[in-house]
């Protein structure tokens, strides 16, 4: 059976299906014996203790950073959890139905937030959240955590699951993973760039894929296509052998450019530096041949842990991939939370529209306790290598100005207590925010360097959620209003002499290699599994002659003339 | 028992915070509680049903008590809610 999705990273697997379920809040409903009442009911008590205990903890751990008025909110999950109305409706029902502890627990909370649906004002009606939130947790402690997990993969899976979270991802860091499909998710859905960064294929926005695949099923997922057979027949599985074999030789065709400098055909160099997720990936940026570090993300330190991580720890984690890369730079941004990264120990109200919500230097801002932490260990990692700090996700100047209040603020503090830092290391703003990209000559004036985040200039500049399967084809990196912003990008840092970097998506797709040259970028980061295509191209490109295209391309109103233009140039 | 209407003055009502304040109070007493807003009756010890009620600024609720401590209570209760929950 073949099942055609989105391509989200290159690359042919062949191996056996694990299907991770998703986590919906259904179990299945059991009779249960007269005789197991006495034991179910135990069973539910322990799950509320044990739910109790662990948001004593995540309160603890909070409490360290947090104001108190933060903290009460815990106290409000802690008093439904121990809500002696909830606990005596899944008791009776236990009881009197005879159901299993789990099923008695969904019904009487599916009934409870029933009623909160129906309130009006909106803050009340949102508290029904709050009480499925509650449920979720003591369920999970009910079912004895037993959801399969990534550390159960075994060897030459691919991973099948509705959506991969940040989480999720990260836990699979792991040499058994060989591909990913997913139901949901588009080309620069999270997904996609955990599966280029650990260079192996993903096909995502599948719909149904996980329904079509059972456990152990042998599957071929072909990223290079977007195409996923579940139980081919055996030619099939001898031509897509052929493929692989095929591939593997390109891969090594390419690696030929690892040592060669990146120079336009007539002699302009460009700088390929590589993003990372995880200090891990340092190894494969530096045998990639990229320049640097380009993008360091740093969520990975505030994700998928029980609480916020110490200033020594964030410190030592940049202070490595710092040396490592040195004499080349590491432009580290700073947290990025929010969004689809939320934090179990932190945000606990889930917000309707989190990529237009609190995230990024939003939070940071808000928050000046919890940026304070990772600026002071930035600022003491800065000694030790070539480092570069950008802010994520400003709108404008003013939001620039204030995190260099507090960025100042900080080196005071250091500097009154005699630690070392870089006084000269360049501080830069990513663009993308159409807002920012448009008062981008201001902002040029005051950062030492500018970083184009395509993937949200995009989804932000297009109105088009880049995760959402359903418009995920007008995600358009060739629309005319998005080449345009970036011209003029560009062109206002060029003009304060500030360097232009682009850190997105879009600078690791070699088919846009030429066009972003012509548009005058000399600073590329990408996924590390990208680098060598782009460095292919780079070789390649005649710089006046993409100057030429990129100027017709920019008043090219008709979008298949546009489209073909670009693609005329491919392999030149 | 007691029957008594009280009337919230905090500007956001009984939401998540002063509602846990609510039940930390009248977990503490033996006596049972009723919160009553219009039809709606829910007990006063669970922060769920108090949240249900969505009890905003100036909404009237009639409290209703029984047990041996039900004075106590009464008194804790409308303190609570003339000191707004500690909120302003």
């Amino acid at each position: 059976m073949l099942f055609k999705g989105i391509s989200a990273s290159s690359g042919i697997a062949i191996g056996k299906a694990f299907v991770i379920e998703s986590e919906e809040f259904c179990p299945v409903k059991k009779i249960i014996a007269k005789d197991e009442v006495k034991k179910e009911v135990e069973k539910f008590r322990k799950a509320i203790s044990d739910t109790k205990s662990e948001l004593e903890k995540i309160k603890t751990a909070a409490s360290k950073h947090l104001g108190k008025k933060h903290i009460k909110l815990f106290d409000a999950y802690l008093f439904i959890a121990d809500d002696p109305v909830l606990k005596s409706e899944v008791v009776s029902k236990i009881t009197k139905e005879l159901i299993n502890a789990e099923y008695a627990l969904y019904e009487v909370i599916e009934a409870n937030a029933k009623v909160f649906e129906k309130i009006k004002d909106q803050y009340f009606r949102e508290r029904g959240n709050d009480i499925y939130d509650v449920g979720k947790k003591i369920m999970k402690h009910l079912t004895g955590m037993h959801k399969k997990t990534l550390a159960d993969v075994g060897e030459d899976s691919i991973v099948f699951a509705d959506n991969l979270t940040p989480t999720d991802t990260l836990a699979m860091k792991n040499e058994n993973v060989i591909g990913f499909a997913t139901n949901q998710g588009g080309k620069t859905s999270h997904t996609a760039i955990m599966a280029q960064a650990m260079e192996i294929p993903a096909v995502v926005g599948m719909k149904n894929i996980t329904s079509n695949v059972n456990h152990n099923d042998i599957t071929i997922i072909d990223g290079n296509e977007g195409v996923v057979i579940v139980k081919p027949d055996p030619d099939t599985l001898e031509n897509y052998r052929r493929r692989i074999k095929n591939y593997k030789n390109e891969v090594k065709e390419l690696s030929q450019f690892v040592n060669v400098p990146a120079v336009t055909s007539d002699g302009k160099k460009i700088i390929v530096a590589a993003n990372i997720e995880i200090p891990d990936e340092v190894r494969s940026v530096i045998s990639s041949g990229a320049e640097g570090i380009g993008l360091f993300r740093t969520e990975y330190l505030f994700i998928n842990r029980p609480e916020f991580p110490s200033e020594q720890e964030q410190f030592e984690s940049y202070q490595t991939v710092v040396e490592k890369v040195f004499p080349n730079p590491v432009i580290i941004r700073t947290i990025d939370l929010g969004g689809d990264k939320l934090l179990p120990y932190f945000n606990i109200n889930v917000e309707r529209n989190p990529f237009m919500g609190l995230r990024a230097i939003r939070f940071c801002l808000k928050y000046p306790e919890i940026f304070k932490i990772q600026l002071r260990a930035i600022l003491r990692a800065s000694v030790f290598g070539n480092v570069k700090m950008m802010y994520p996700m400003i709108s404008g100047v003013d939001e620039l100005r204030a995190a260099n209040v507090i960025l100042d603020e900080v080196k005071r503090e250091l500097k009154s207590k005699s630690v070392q830092f870089d006084e000269k290391m360049e501080v830069g703003v990513m663009i993308e925010i159409p807002s920012a990209a448009l008062t981008v000559d201001l902002l040029s004036k005051e950062a030492d360097f500018l970083s184009i985040g395509t993937n949200d200039l995009i989804q932000y500049t297009l109105a088009v959620d880049r995760v959402n399967e359903y418009v995920t084809h007008l995600y358009d990196p060739l629309h005319l209003s998005v080449i345009r912003l970036l011209k003029n990008i560009v062109d206002a840092g060029r003009k304060e002499g500030k360097w232009v970097s682009m850190c997105g998506e879009m600078a690791g797709d070699p088919s846009y290699t030429e066009i972003l040259l012509g548009l005058g970028l000399e600073h590329l980061s990408m996924g590390a599994a990208s680098v060598l295509k782009v460095k292919k191209n780079i070789t390649k490109t005649n710089l006046s002659a993409a100057k030429k295209i990129t100027d017709e391309i920019l008043n090219e109103a008709n979008r298949d003339i546009l489209i073909q233009k670009v693609n005329q140039r491919k392999g030149h | 028992m007691i029957r008594k209407t009280v009337k919230i003055k905090n500007k956001l009502g009984l939401h998540a915070r002063p509602a846990s304040l609510f039940v930390q109070t009248t977990s503490k007493f033996k006596s049972e509680i009723k919160v009553l807003k219009d039809e709606q009756e829910v007990d006063g010890k669970s922060i769920m049903g108090l949240m249900m009620l969505a009890a905003g600024n100036g909404t009237e609720l009639q409290i209703l008590i029984d047990g041996i401590d039900e004075n106590e209570l009464i008194t804790a209760i409308e303190n609570l809610i003339e000191r707004k929950f500690d909120e302003e």
